[in-house]
């Protein structure tokens, strides 16, 4: 839209579109008065409001040649820029203005008040309140229906798919299994690289192996594991409830006599316990080999060296709490991405935001749970 | 009149099968276009080559007078300002308010004052009797309370043509009535170009000015309602026999 600047006297805004000039105590409005170009001569007007307010008690409209919705908000606008205790008449000569001016005129337009904005007390206490009894209860009730059915289930008919189980562990299983080996295959070498320079300063190259394998076994190869299983899948399974439930999935289960915790979360539950001790030993290995790797490349420790010396300081404690771990973490990753797949409530936003939250969570727990077995089992 | 609307032998294909073959029918400005046909007849296909939503690779389509062929992707924005798209699942975007979603078209087009928009916002959602949705969220809504907040976005900037994606589906006779008086004000009052795409036999007969029945990808039928009435077409006949028995007195 061009803005003509050489203005006649009494023209307002003189553009492609709009012409506005004021001639005695008319305000004229020609042209074509469309959503794309009000916006200038609202502005223009607005800028002037004093000048015209004493002198404009009518606005024509007779030039108009095309005009929409938003151009009719605008001559009302306008119209109440330049009101004083006069009222302002909007006149024209063409009946599917006059139609359009009554149509959508903004008289009577409800402007509500939006709703109220909840106190800091307010607020904190409703936050309290959704902690413990929307979230903690929540994940409690979840828990216990999970556990009651995952052993009844055991022992009678299962009501979920044929071959489920199977697909479940491949999905959280067999396709982690890469990336948990190079995850930790890296994680392993770094930390050798890094201690190893420390204890060859002493002279105690060997004892890199106890570090490593003692590392590894004990923390590194169990946690990495249930972080990347968090990553991967817990996210995988809030996001497919979440999305069972937008769909209403979940209630055509529960309507067909289907219970969704059965039917979704528990051949996820065993198939998550099953997999993940495989995946931790998977971890320790190529964590150990990456420390192996870098023994021998940085202090001359051979494989040979490193395994028999890992043949004596291995325990089969060791083994033991990796494998309470793994099904520690197991636990915890598959109910609180049920938990949070569950817990859906806006559409495909809230299938995002609790996707999002379910991996942040499960990590958190996994890391505290880690914390909580380090200090038992030290 | 102006055609709005042109197509000339147009073809598309997904995946090597077939899903229009030799398209033509035409669409005229001020008018309400029903595209009609049962389910796999290319509706859908048709509706998002019209809205540029697919490449036309054979034949012609144009739009408000531009070759969709051939135009630029800056020439296809400017085209998306014209027209207005009211999907059947109503598409508003979830984060937003009502409000919000339907002063979304006007504040990215114009620069109009706030105190504008929220007044073209507020005439818009009580054009489609809405008003008491403004500050409540998509998720909030019921399923014709939807429908009626995603016409007013439709709206919001008066646009001369208005795609119409199935708008009665899934609503109760009363509210698919009085979405088709809305739509009848549209056109009446604002001279807009309407393409309803839609399964309700009933909303066609009180709504549109001419139909185009679509069948395995081909126009069977194109003509005025009554003309569609009177057809001896069976897919016609079959597709109208509702209304003609009531007409007759039959039901």
């Amino acid at each position: 839209m061009k803005i003509s600047y050489k203005a006649r006297p009494g023209e307002i805004l003189n553009t492609d579109d709009i012409n506005c000039r004021l001639e005695e105590d008319t305000l004229y409005i020609a042209g074509s008065l469309l959503a794309a170009g009000t916006g200038s001569l609202c502005k223009t007007i607005a800028r002037k409001t004093p000048l015209l307010k004493k002198q404009v008690s009518r606005i024509n409209l007779n030039g108009l040649t095309d005009i929409d919705s938003a151009g009719i908000i605008a001559v009302f606008y306008i119209r109440g820029l330049l009101k004083t205790n006069r009222d302002i008449i909007i006149e024209t000569d063409k009946t599917a203005i006059q139609k359009k001016l009554e149509l959508f005129s903004p008289a009577g337009l409800e402007k509500s008040a939006p709703p109220p904005r909840k106190s800091l007390s307010e607020s904190t206490g409703e936050k309290t309140h959704r902690l413990f009894v929307g979230i903690l209860y929540g994940f409690v009730k979840l828990a216990a229906d999970v556990f009651y059915w995952s052993v009844t289930d055991l022992f009678r008919k299962k009501t979920y798919r044929e071959g489920e189980f199977i697909r479940q562990s491949v999905k959280i299983g067999v396709n982690a299994a890469m990336i948990v080996v190079f995850m930790s295959f890296a994680i392993g070498l770094v930390l050798a690289v890094h201690s190893g320079g420390q204890l060859s300063t002493f002279g105690a190259n060997i004892y890199i192996v106890d570090l490593t394998v003692i590392a590894v076994m004990s923390q590194m190869g169990p946690l990495i594991t249930a972080v990347l299983v968090a990553g991967r899948s817990g996210s995988s399974i809030a996001a497919e409830i979440a999305t069972m439930k937008v769909t209403s999935e979940l209630d055509a289960l529960k309507t067909m006599g289907l219970d969704p915790i059965r039917f979704v979360v528990v051949p996820k539950l065993y198939a998550c316990l099953f997999t993940m001790p495989f995946l931790i030993i998977l971890s320790n290995v190529s964590g150990i080999a990456g420390g192996a790797t870098a023994a021998y490349l940085n202090l001359d420790i051979t494989p040979e060296i490193f395994i028999s010396r890992m043949g004596q300081i291995m325990q089969n404690k060791d083994l033991l709490t990796g494998f309470v771990k793994s099904q520690v973490y197991a636990a915890l990753i598959v109910l609180t991405g049920s938990f949070y797949g569950f817990s859906v409530d806006r559409g495909a936003e809230g299938v995002g935001r609790m996707t999002t939250l379910a991996v942040v969570v499960s990590i958190s727990l996994v890391i505290l749970a880690d914390s909580v077995m380090g200090l038992l089992f030290y | 009149m102006d055609k709005v609307i042109d197509v000339q032998r147009l073809y598309a294909s997904i995946d090597s099968s077939e899903i229009l073959s030799d398209v033509s029918f035409s669409a005229l400005s001020g008018e309400v276009t029903a595209i009609i046909g049962g389910s796999g007849s290319g509706k859908t296909t048709i509706l998002r080559h019209l809205l540029g939503l697919y490449p036309v690779t054979r034949g012609y389509v144009s739009v408000l007078g531009r070759n969709l062929s051939d135009i630029t992707e800056e020439e296809q924005r400017r085209l998306y300002l014209e027209m207005g798209v009211f999907y059947q699942d109503g598409a508003l975007l979830n984060s937003m308010t009502v409000a919000e979603n339907v002063a979304l078209p006007l504040k990215h087009q114009g620069n109009l004052p706030d105190e504008l928009t929220d007044d073209i916002v507020r005439m818009k959602l009580r054009l489609v009797n809405l008003e008491e949705a403004y500050y409540l969220y998509p998720s909030q809504l019921s399923g014709g309370m939807l429908k009626r907040a995603a016409l007013a976005r439709s709206i919001a900037m008066d646009p001369p043509l208005l795609f119409c994606d199935e708008p009665g589906a899934g609503l109760d006779p009363v509210s698919l009535e009085s979405l088709d008086r809305l739509i009848l004000n549209l056109k009446t009052l604002l001279g807009m170009s309407i393409i309803l795409v839609t399964h309700e036999v009933s909303s066609i007969v009180r709504t549109a000015n001419r139909v185009i029945y679509l069948d395995r990808g081909t126009v069977l039928f194109e003509g005025t309602v009554n003309q569609a009435l009177d057809s001896d077409i069976p897919e016609i006949a079959d597709f109208f026999s509702v209304i003609r028995k009531k007409q007759k007195g039959t039901v």
